[in-house]
Parts: structure tokens; C-alpha cells; sequence
């Protein structure tokens, strides 16, 4: 099957375009999305199925997990990742609970696309990375792809999940360009790994958008001989523990990166895991590379400084050899 | 509209069948077996079928916390939510939703939501839903006076307004949330006039008058399923027991023992429609054949519910994801 080579931001569109062409039950719902980033939406779909939304997440967020419980397939853009807050309650109280809690009389098959974005001075309100609070909540699915052909198949296989599913876009990632396939059938599985670079010294695992931070590091290391693995969940839960764990009894040595901040992060969870079942394999003590536990600041001398970078895990490789 | 006496009779049977259920499942639950918290629906049966009768067998309904009533006004079997109760295997959620959340799924309910106002954003996606699909189906929307103060009740009824969604929102005002009175708690103590400001229609009605909010509901019913949209329905109406059976509020009553033994005394709505439905005619004889059918049924549904089994504790996992996940991973 040919492949095209496009950024994120279009493959994610591409995603969403072919579902809604493949099942007339995918609908779309969010804010300003008959305007921006979609394209002609209103005109190919009808507004039948392109739904602008009033500002108002607590309850859109809602109407969604209604109509999916009810024969759609909505696709949810709650937009900036720090206005779930707003839409929370709906999100772990009922998208996440109602399958549950009905004893599986209820499905809610729901798409709930958010997008972090930070690193572009827009403040402490508009720049969060929340994926680790939702990550302790049961029945969720949560989805953080780093590539084009993994935004696009996890986009394609989360429409077709009968569970909710979130996905964090990460805007640092929106340029990146890579190899898509023109399979409409194309899917990435929910719930397995992948490694973007295989190496035998450490372990690298990043998520979102720290993972260009990671794969600038493996290829600088490279030229000093330095073999660096390269580990992208792509599904923070179910996390697919058994190809990490493969990791790192293979390298003996683990640095984890990611922009989230640092107290109860994707990356605590991970370390713990690793700790418990495969302790043993650690040559060194693991490093976590985070945001620290601080707001994100307004001022590019403040904020640019917040997320890990090449260096930071140059240096923390090498303090592991 | 008035309802025939067919229907009359199902009314009747439906309203004494939440009575019936709700006193044997208080009797269960003060002797300890049924578990949890019990939030029982007497003294709101007229509203309740009142409302549930106006819809067909395939609407769908969303409901509260207090959610007995709500799967028998649409016809539940008894069964399934006594089971459920107790926490069966067999009960109507198999023993994940208990009390607060006896949401049938078999006459349309999509969900019980103990959060309170958490339902109504779910019943608006249902409306949208059934007007993206064109099945001409509606949605009724429980909620008390208490949600109506929740911002997603705020929301939802402004996109219902702008999208003509086929909801019937229907408040069922018994005047109190927990302790906190309508008056101390709504800057506007008529429910139905915050109506106007999303362009709705709004209907205030006598809770208690099972024919007064059957009329309005089938009203709202037919402007729904006439692309005309949602209304706002107050049905008025008085909770006869404590805001869970059992519980002790200390201080001072927040309510009067006059107002609570009036409204047992003078509004019982069972005891105001089988009058009405005597000086209309009906039979006595009819009346307590039902009575006694009713009786049966709740007796056949406890004995069910007892000898039924509890969950296996290895199906802890069952029902959180629609296929089960690696299962090493609950393990790690």
C-alpha cells in the first residue's frame, strides 16, 4: 500500500476525515471547529454531523457521551487540554463509569480529542500536559501519539473503540513529518508500544512531545557510540508494560522523559512498575526527566527552561554508563 | 390530553407498584439486607408515571440518585431491581449500580446519575442523537429542584433551545435538596419561569395529579417528536420520607412535621387518583385485583433477589472495558 509523507496536524485531519466518510454515526463536536483547522467540514458533511459547540465543556462534553451511549460515534474536541478540568466530571463520572456501573448494558463510545499546548508563553491556564490525573482513572483509554502514522491509525482505531478513549495531541509535534499510509484500513492498536529506535546500551522512553527531545539525543549519542533505545508507549493506559519491561532487561538502564510535571507523572507509574518487576535487570538507578512541580510561567526566560531537552538526556545517559 | 381507561389502569398499577417496592425495600434495607444508602420515591409516584407514561416503549430516560421509580413508571420488571438492590449478579446493572443507580437498560434508561445535574448533559446527547439519526424517539430527563442550581443545567437546556432537541425536561420539585430548601437555595423560586430565558416553554404543574403532569408531558412529547423541541416541566411534588431512609438530621427539623404529615394526610398521589378514578367509575374490585397483583409481584421479586447469586469476586474486572485488556497489566 502507497504512503504519504505528511505532517501530525494533517494526518490527525486525514483521520478524522476518512471515519467520518467510512460511518455515518462518526459525528464531530467542539468549539470553533466549523471555522478552524478541519477544512470545509460544514460543506462535506452536512451540519448534521459537524456540531459547533456554545461554550459551555462541563456539558457538551456530556451531550457527547449521551449521543455515543445512544448509536453515534462522537468525536469530542474539548480543544485546549486545560479546559478538561471543566469537562472532567462527565469525562470520570459518566464516560468513564457507565459501562461499569450498568453492568455493561451501556457503551460509550466516545473520542475525546484534547491538545496540549505549552512552550508558547501562553500561561499557566492555557499550558497544561494533564494526562496523569486521567491516567488513574479506571475505564478510560488514553492515547498520546508522537507520529503521523500513529496519530492517524490510533485516531482511526479510538473511533472505532466502544470505549472512551482520550487523546492528547501534543502542539510541539504538529509539524513533525513522517510516512502515512493511504490504507483507509490502516489502525494502530490501542494498548502497544512502540520502539522508534532500537539500541542496546539504555533505554530512552519519552512521551508526547518529549519524544523529540529523546530521538535528537539517540542520534547525537549514536555518533559517540552510545546505542540508545528508543520507547514510545503511544498508549499511556493500558500501558503495554511487556515491551518496556523487554526493554529494559535488555539495556539495564532507564531514563524516562516527559513534560508533564513531575510529582505522580506517567513517569512515576512506569518506575514503579519497573522497580516491582524487573528491579533486578537495573544496572543504575532510573532518571526521570519531568517539567518540576511548578506552574507554567508566563515569561519565555522562565518557561523555556521547564522542559527537559536534547542535552538533559544526553547528560542523563552518559551519567549512566 | 386525558388518558383513557386503559391507560388509567396502568397508571394506577405503575404508581402502586413504586409504593409497594419502596416499602418492602425500606422494611429490607432497615433490617440490613439491602446494603448501601436508600433513597426511597414515595410520595413522588404521580409525577413519576405521570411522565413516563407519555413516552413509547423506545424513548429513553436518564434519572437521579433517588432511582427506584423511574425504571418501574417505564415498565420495569420488579426482579431485576430488587436484585439489584441487594447486590446480585442477576440485579438490572448486575450488581455494579445498586440504589442510587437502578438504570434498566432494557425500558430505555441510559443512566442514573447520583452526581447531581450529570444527567442532563446525557439526556441532551440523547436528544441530539435521535435527531441526528432521524428515529423520532425523545428523551425524558429526571432531575430535582437541587440540579436545577448545577451549571449543566444551564448549559444543556441553551443547546437544546438552539438545536430544537427532542427533551423533556422534567423537575421533579419536591422542595428540597437534602435540608436545603427551594427558598434558601433558587434566586428564582419558580423552576419552570427559567424557561423563558433560553427560549423554551415552560410548564409548572401539580406533581401530586397524576392526569396534570400525564397532559403536560404528552404536550411536551408531541412538540418533541414535532421537531419543535425541549420543555421545561415543574412537576411540584413532596418526597414523604427522609432524604434516605434512616437518616438522622441533627439540630433543628428543616422542615415542619405539619407540612410532611399534610402532604402524607391530604396529597398522597395514590390515594388523590384511585378516589378520582372510583368517582369516575372504575371499579373497587379492579382496583384491589391490582392491588393484590402488585403485592405478588414484589413478594416474587424479593424472594428472586434472595436466592439470587452474589457477583463472583474474580469478575471484579468484568464490564470496565468492552473486551478485557491484557491481563498481565492488571497484574503489573
Amino acid at each position: 500500500m502507497a504512503t504519504t509523507r505528511i505532517s501530525y496536524l494533517d494526518a490527525l485531519v486525514q483521520a478524522q476525515i476518512e471515519e467520518m466518510e467510512r460511518d455515518p454515526n462518526v459525528i464531530l463536536m467542539g468549539e470553533d471547529i466549523a471555522v478552524y483547522g478541519s477544512g470545509d467540514l460544514v460543506e462535506r458533511f452536512g451540519s448534521n454531523r459537524i456540531w459547533p459547540m456554545p461554550i459551555s465543556e462541563a456539558s457538551f462534553t456530556g451531550v457527547g457521551i449521551g449521543a455515543a451511549i445512544s448509536g453515534l460515534r462522537p468525536i469530542v474536541d474539548i480543544n485546549i487540554a486545560s479546559f478538561m478540568y471543566l469537562a472532567s466530571d462527565q469525562i470520570v463520572n459518566q464516560a468513564a463509569k457507565l459501562r461499569y456501573m450498568t453492568g455493561g448494558h451501556v457503551q460509550v463510545p466516545i473520542v475525546f480529542r484534547v491538545c496540549m499546548f505549552y512552550g508558547v508563553s501562553i500561561a499557566a491556564q492555557h499550558s497544561d500536559r494533564p494526562y496523569p490525573q486521567f491516567m488513574n482513572v479506571p475505564g478510560l483509554k488514553i492515547l498520546c501519539p508522537t507520529t503521523p502514522a500513529d496519530i492517524k491509525g490510533l485516531l482511526k482505531s479510538a473511533v472505532r473503540d466502544d470505549d472512551p478513549v482520550i487523546i492528547f495531541e501534543d502542539s510541539k509535534l504538529w509539524t513533525v513529518k513522517g510516512d502515512v499510509s493511504s490504507d483507509l484500513d490502516a489502525l494502530v492498536p490501542i494498548g502497544r508500544a512502540d520502539v522508534k529506535r532500537v539500541g542496546t546500551d539504555v533505554t530512552v522512553l519519552a512521551i508526547g512531545g518529549a519524544m523529540r527531545a529523546a530521538l535528537e539525543a539517540a542520534d547525537a549519542l549514536a555518533k559517540e557510540g552510545i546505542s540508545v533505545e528508543v520507547v514510545d508507549p503511544r498508549t499511556l493506559k493500558p500501558l503495554d508494560f511487556e515491551t518496556i519491561i523487554a526493554s529494559v532487561v535488555k539495556t539495564g538502564r532507564l531514563v524516562l522523559v516527559e513534560n508533564a510535571h513531575r510529582r505522580v507523572n506517567a513517569s512515576s507509574e512506569i518506575a514503579a512498575i519497573i522497580c516491582e518487576h524487573a528491579f533486578d535487570s537495573l544496572r543504575k538507578p532510573i532518571i526521570r526527566l519531568t517539567a518540576p512541580d511548578v506552574h507554567v510561567p508566563f515569561s519565555p526566560a522562565l518557561e523555556n527552561a521547564m522542559y527537559p531537552k536534547c542535552d538533559d538526556v544526553v547528560a542523563a545517559v552518559k551519567r549512566m554508563l | 390530553m386525558t388518558m383513557d381507561r386503559t391507560q388509567q389502569l396502568e397508571a394506577y398499577r405503575r404508581m402502586v407498584r413504586i409504593r409497594r417496592f419502596e416499602e418492602e425495600g425500606t422494611r429490607l434495607f432497615t433490617g440490613g439486607r439491602i446494603p448501601g444508602a436508600y433513597h426511597s420515591s414515595i410520595g413522588q409516584e404521580a409525577t413519576i408515571v405521570g411522565a413516563c407514561l407519555a413516552l413509547r416503549a423506545n424513548d429513553s430516560m436518564t434519572g437521579t440518585h433517588r432511582s427506584h421509580g423511574h425504571p418501574i413508571g417505564k415498565g420495569a420488571d420488579l426482579r431485576g431491581l430488587m436484585a439489584e438492590l441487594m447486590g446480585k449478579e442477576t440485579g438490572v446493572c448486575r450488581g455494579r449500580g445498586g440504589s442510587m443507580h437502578l438504570a434498566d437498560h432494557s425500558v430505555g434508561i441510559i443512566g442514573e446519575s447520583a452526581i447531581v445535574g450529570g444527567g442532563i448533559p446525557l439526556a441532551t446527547g440523547v436528544g441530539l442523537s435521535a435527531k441526528v439519526r432521524g428515529t423520532g424517539q425523545v428523551c425524558l430527563c429526571f432531575f430535582g429542584d437541587g440540579a436545577v442550581n448545577q451549571g449543566t443545567f444551564h448549559e444543556s437546556l441553551n443547546m437544546a433551545s438552539l438545536w430544537k432537541l427532542p427533551v423533556i425536561y422534567l423537575c421533579e420539585n419536591n422542595g428540597y435538596a437534602i435540608t436545603t430548601s427551594l427558598q434558601s437555595s433558587h434566586g428564582q423560586p419558580s423552576v419552570a419561569a427559567r424557561a423563558a430565558a433560553y427560549g423554551l416553554l415552560g410548564v409548572a404543574v401539580d406533581g401530586q395529579d397524576i392526569d396534570a403532569v400525564f397532559d403536560a408531558a404528552s404536550q411536551a412529547v408531541t412538540r418533541a417528536r414535532g421537531g419543535l423541541g425541549a420543555t421545561l416541566i415543574e412537576a411540584k411534588t413532596y418526597r414523604f420520607d427522609e432524604h434516605e431512609v434512616g437518616l438522622v438530621i441533627p439540630g433543628k427539623p428543616y422542615r415542619p412535621a405539619a407540612e410532611v404529615e399534610h402532604y402524607r394526610a391530604e396529597r398522597d398521589p395514590i390515594v388523590l387518583f384511585r378516589s378520582k378514578l372510583l368517582a369516575s367509575g372504575a371499579a373497587a374490585s379492579n382496583l384491589d385485583s391490582i392491588d393484590a397483583e402488585v403485592q405478588e409481584a414484589v413478594v416474587d421479586a424479593v424472594r428472586f433477589a434472595e436466592v439470587s447469586q452474589s457477583p463472583d469476586p474474580k469478575s471484579l474486572y468484568d464490564y470496565l472495558y468492552s473486551r478485557p485488556i491484557n491481563q498481565s497489566s492488571w497484574a503489573l
